[in-house]
């Protein structure tokens, strides 16, 4: 049954949401999903761009009270 | 009645943890209030950072090496036992050998490990510095180059950030020195799209990079090595092509921890703050194992364990928290053979590295020995 993760990567100056991303999409199984939270704007755009790189689908992507949350589903 | 501190992993965190308890406790542990109890799976203690310098004939090995025993203060049983089950519910932990070990209070400190076969061909194919072994054979590769195309690859996720960068000056430095570096060509690849996770220290290498030439390719996530036709190729559809590869392997926590259910990939739920595991009042976790979204870093393992030394001693003689990790990480950055700066922050604290200098490469030497001393907890 697929799984959805949650990261809090709001504040995380180092790695980072979306090297957070890549390493939990390592560890998932086709299917499940991955929410990313970050304080950083440029991951609202940082995180769909690299999706629509690699293949995963970006299931949702909203602003919330000071941070964005980003849903990605992971492919393949 | 006795008290006992279990702590599961002789890395810095736990070594830190365990000499720090020492200093604070004397008198329960003279009374035989409290005993400390460690699981290791080495006699000896390796300066991990000192890798780094391995393949360019900077450091000595015998430099990388203490005896564990040595190290620790020796009021701490310590054995020679790794941790095979975590039973967070009975309060017990049993070992390879067969014991079992109960505890009143643990601390998860069981680090982190480079996984290069969970990449095709990337054991066969690949050059690393993360381990002894790999540091030996990136030296012997480096001795015998001669000129040609090296890629420094690097996967997520991996501990100490900066290296990456660092060894990527440092072989600049060390072509030119040798006279090879007009005959070599040098790619620099990362994750995302900046030379670094942290952005003040990716554009201050974007034009470093330019000036000595090293390319470089972001939203690089390897798929996978072919160690016959000296390829490399990337989920995002690139392929380069190379003489030497220098990989930072993509790294998981240790296995125990997915084996007792306690964290996917080896890394352990935590409280951000009180580093506290997720759901257990009694378990702490310092160092790489834990999940926080923060840099896996000697530094961090240092700062963690600090906090963590005080919360444990606070709790087994007043029975109450002591404070609260604030997400602080210090990096040396070694921005070649003979230059260096810095970099640190916190969970409020923006990055702000300052110019390179000779002074700080220094200081960053200095710090290959007094690294010692942080691990008795002295500094």
């Amino acid at each position: 049954m697929a799984e959805r993760q949650k990261i809090d990567a709001r504040g995380a100056f180092c790695p980072g949401p979306l090297m957070e991303l890549i390493a939990a999409l390592k560890l998932a199984s086709i299917g499940d999903e991955v929410d990313v939270w970050s304080s950083d704007k440029g991951s609202a755009s940082d995180i769909p761009a690299w999706c629509a790189k690699v293949g995963h689908s970006v299931v949702e992507a909203s602003e919330h009270d000071g941070y964005w949350s980003v849903v990605v589903r992971k492919a393949k | 009645m006795s008290k006992t501190i279990l702590i599961v992993g002789g890395g810095l965190a736990g070594t830190i943890v365990a000499n720090g308890i020492c200093r604070q406790m004397g008198a329960e542990l003279r009374s035989g209030a409290l005993n400390i109890t460690m699981l290791g799976t080495s006699e000896t203690h390796m300066y991990q950072p000192g890798l780094l310098y391995i393949p360019f004939g900077r450091m000595r090995e015998a430099e990388l090496f203490r005896d564990q025993r040595k190290v620790l203060d020796k009021r701490v049983n310590f054995f020679v036992d790794p941790a095979k089950a975590i039973d967070v519910e009975k309060n017990q932990v049993t070992t390879e050998a067969g014991r079992t070990f109960k505890y009143d209070y643990m601390v998860l400190a069981t680090g982190s490990r480079i996984m290069p076969q969970t990449i095709p061909g990337m054991k066969e194919g690949g050059h690393w510095f993360y381990d002894l072994d790999g540091a030996r054979k990136l030296r012997t590769a480096l001795n015998e180059f001669k000129g040609g195309k090296i890629v420094i690859n690097v996967n997520a996720p991996h501990k100490c950030p900066v290296a990456p960068l660092e060894v990527a000056f440092m072989l600049h430095d060390y072509l030119k020195a040798k006279g090879l570096w007009d005959k070599a060509e040098l790619t620099y690849t990362y994750p995302i799209g900046r030379l670094h996770a942290l952005e003040p220290v990716a554009h201050w290498a974007k034009p470093e990079f330019e000036k000595l030439g090293i390319k470089y390719e972001t939203f690089f996530n390897t798929e996978s090595v072919d160690p016959q036709a000296k390829t490399i190729k990337s989920m995002e559809g690139s392929e380069l092509p190379y003489d030497l590869l220098i990989t930072i392997p993509p790294h998981q926590g240790a296995q125990v921890i997915d084996d007792s259910g306690l964290g996917k990939g080896g890394w352990v739920p935590t409280n951000t703050k009180t580093l506290h595991r997720e759901g257990s009042a009694n378990v702490f976790v310092v160092g790489d194992t834990t999940n926080i979204p923060i840099s896996k870093a000697g530094s961090t393992a240092h700062f963690e364990a600090d906090v963590t030394i005080d919360n444990l001693v606070s709790l087994c003689q007043e029975n109450t928290f002591a404070r609260e990790y604030d997400g602080k990480v210090f990096c040396f950055v070694e921005t070649g053979l003979g230059s260096g700066t810095y970099v640190w922050f916190n969970y409020t604290t923006p990055p702000n590295p300052g110019p390179p200098s000779q002074m700080i490469h220094w200081f960053k030497l200095a710090y290959n020995r007094l690294y010692w001393l942080s691990a008795r907890g002295l500094l």
